[in-house]
């Protein structure tokens, strides 16, 4: 199959029409504008719906009646326009819809700026909205995973009854690759909780108001148990771990630049290794806690202030040594600045 | 059949209404309001696609009454969820039931829109001029001088300004179809109101546009009056927001 040369924003949106999305719901936001603009373009020829809303906040709430009819649907916005979602977040994750949303990430707090960044780790990974509940979080670092990643997110969404994040920001958002458009065969769920009108059959009803004695406690248990099933989901790519002392970790667009410095250390004969989550939430614990048994060192490089390496560190209980090298939202690092900072690291004595 | 028999027809209990005691409070007008949404879908047989947007209020068990698919909706936002529904299922009778701190104040931006888009919905406000269930707040539509808990000194229109007469304004968008202000405190009133929502569901049955229907509603317990007296005051309020069919292309 010959390949195609598109943005990551456009990536995303073959992927979500190569996935058989239906509907798509958005406000206009820099710099994700190139996935709604594709959509518009593309939905409403395949008999799908495109509708630009009035504000993110009835984006998402548009997503999320539309959600409710069993079709799948997605909405996309970057940093801000997230904020304003995460009501609809909430709730949606209350009543267990499935649906897709992208954040193609950018510098914060407030307005911040429009460069890549990665400081919406939290509010993806551990709920932007109210109450004890999250996304499932998948960051891609290449145009081909942003496709392939957010067509599987679908499948997930439905799978799981639970909205699906697409983690992803403003580098991998605008930069073009080649694009092989894989055929997608889009997998069948059941969708007996789907509200599509109650012929034949009793009202159904989709609901988050539980007042009854114990009630709300067994809807949260419900849902806990569902997030430790996402554990099966756990994605990660490990590069050069064999004999690695230190391990170097980061996601999405910026692990590209961290493996690049990976390559530059081995060249030179340091030993270390590169792990990359894919999947966000659930972490990938596990892959972190072995590498620590074996007693490898961790650094953790991102485009924030830190907020990954809170993960790394409670995957592992503090029994190995993890340093942080954040990059605050402005100018991208070069990898070698990260591969300064590995030699640092292996040279410290352990702490 | 028989004139007789339709009327024995129409007293029946509504095969759409489960068969469960309102939670309402004595004198309240949502039962009511109830009662005719579900006679309504039943006449018209669109129970078997009716899809329900259930909002943030009094009327929030809005599933615990009506044997059809109902989705809750975050404050203010069941005009957006019920476009959202619409577009994906055009199949799907969509409403919506909101009072009107929901419908006009959080969510007047998605109401407006949806109104202007010309969604084809059926929205329900219920004005009872106060937030019902969180105690009896002031509201968008609160009336000059009225007291509620937070105007204790009744409401200052150099401080809160005036009512919203949202079935005017709405009036103005091409988009709707068909909007009328109703109330249920008489007889001959609810028989009026009966046939608004009728029209308002077939605005979008038809393909017309967005219906929206107004109730004027008694709340005896946050205005502080016996059921009786509230029913009487509904009247009081109809000076400020007048009775009207406003908009009808059916």
């Amino acid at each position: 199959m010959k390949p195609i040369l598109v943005k990551g924003s456009e990536a995303i949106a073959l992927g979500a029409l190569a996935a058989g999305c239906r509907c798509y719901f958005g406000y206009p936001i820099t710099p994700q504008n190139e996935i709604p603009e594709l959509l518009a373009r593309e939905l409403p020829k395949r008999g799908g719906v495109f509708l630009q809303a009035e504000s993110e906040l009835a984006a998402a709430n548009m997503l999320l009646g539309a959600a409710s009819t069993g079709v799948r649907a997605m909405t996309s916005s970057s940093s801000p326009g997230i904020s304003l979602m995460a009501e609809a977040f909430s709730y949606m994750a209350a009543l267990e819809l499935p649906a897709v949303v992208v954040n193609v990430a950018r510098g914060g707090p407030g307005l911040g700026g429009i460069e890549a960044s990665q400081g919406d780790y939290f509010q993806a990974t551990k709920g932007a909205g109210h109450g004890d509940y999250h996304f499932l979080v998948l960051s891609p670092a290449s145009i081909q995973e942003a496709y392939e990643l957010t067509a599987r997110a679908f499948d997930l969404a439905e799978k799981y009854r639970q909205p699906v994040m697409i983690l992803t920001d403003a580098l991998l958002g605008q930069m073009k690759e080649p694009l092989i458009l894989r055929k997608i065969k889009p997998r069948k769920y059941p969708k007996d909780w789907a509200l599509t009108g109650a012929k034949g059959r009793p009202g159904r009803v989709l609901r988050s108001l539980f007042l009854g004695p114990g009630e709300l406690r067994s809807r949260n248990e419900l849902l806990q148990k569902k997030y430790r099933a996402m554990r099966r989901e756990v994605r990660v790519e490990s590069y050069l771990l064999e004999g690695a002392e230190l391990v170097v970790s980061a996601f999405g667009s910026l692990a590209r630049i961290v493996k690049e410095a990976v390559n530059l250390a081995r060249e030179k004969g340091y030993p270390v290794g590169f792990l990359r989550p894919i999947t966000l939430f659930p972490f990938p614990e596990r892959e972190f806690r072995k590498l620590a048994e074996a007693g490898v060192r961790f650094l953790v490089v991102e485009l924030n202030c830190g907020q990954m390496v809170e993960d790394v560190r409670l995957s592992i209980c503090g029994s190995t040594e993890v340093r942080s090298l954040p990059f605050p939202p402005s100018d991208l690092p070069a990898p070698e600045d990260i591969y300064r900072e590995i030699k640092r690291c292996l040279r410290s004595p352990r702490r | 059949m028989s004139e007789k028999s339709q009327k024995v027809k129409d007293y029946r209990f509504p095969r759409v209404l489960r068969d469960r005691p309102f939670h309402y409070c004595p004198g309240c007008h949502h039962g009511i309001a109830h009662r005719l949404l579900a006679e309504v879908i039943e006449e018209l047989g669109v129970r078997d696609r009716a899809y329900g947007v259930a909002s943030i209020g009094c009327s929030c068990f809005l599933y615990y009454y009506f044997d059809v698919d109902i989705c809750e909706a975050p404050h203010g936002r069941a005009c957006a969820a019920a476009t959202g529904a619409k577009r994906a299922r055009p199949e799907l009778v969509v409403f919506t039931y909101q009072g009107d701190g929901d419908f006009a104040a959080i969510g007047l931006t998605e109401s407006l829109h949806a109104a202007a888009r010309g969604e084809r919905i059926t929205a329900i406000m219920i004005n009872n001029t106060v937030y019902g269930m969180t105690g009896g707040q002031l509201s968008p539509t609160t009336l000059p001088g009225q007291r509620t808990t937070t105007t204790p000194e009744g409401r200052d229109p150099r401080v809160y300004g005036y009512p919203m007469k949202v079935a005017e304004m709405l009036a103005e968008f091409p988009g709707v179809a068909f909007c009328a202000r109703v109330a249920v405190n008489k007889p001959k009133r609810v028989l009026e109101a009966r046939e608004a929502l009728r029209k308002a569901f077939l605005a979008q049955i038809e393909d017309r546009g967005f219906g929206y229907v107004e109730f004027l509603s008694a709340c005896p317990v946050n205005w502080r009056l016996d059921p009786i007296k509230a029913a009487e005051k509904v009247d009081e309020l109809a000076e400020t927001f007048p009775i009207k069919v406003f908009k009808d292309e059916i």
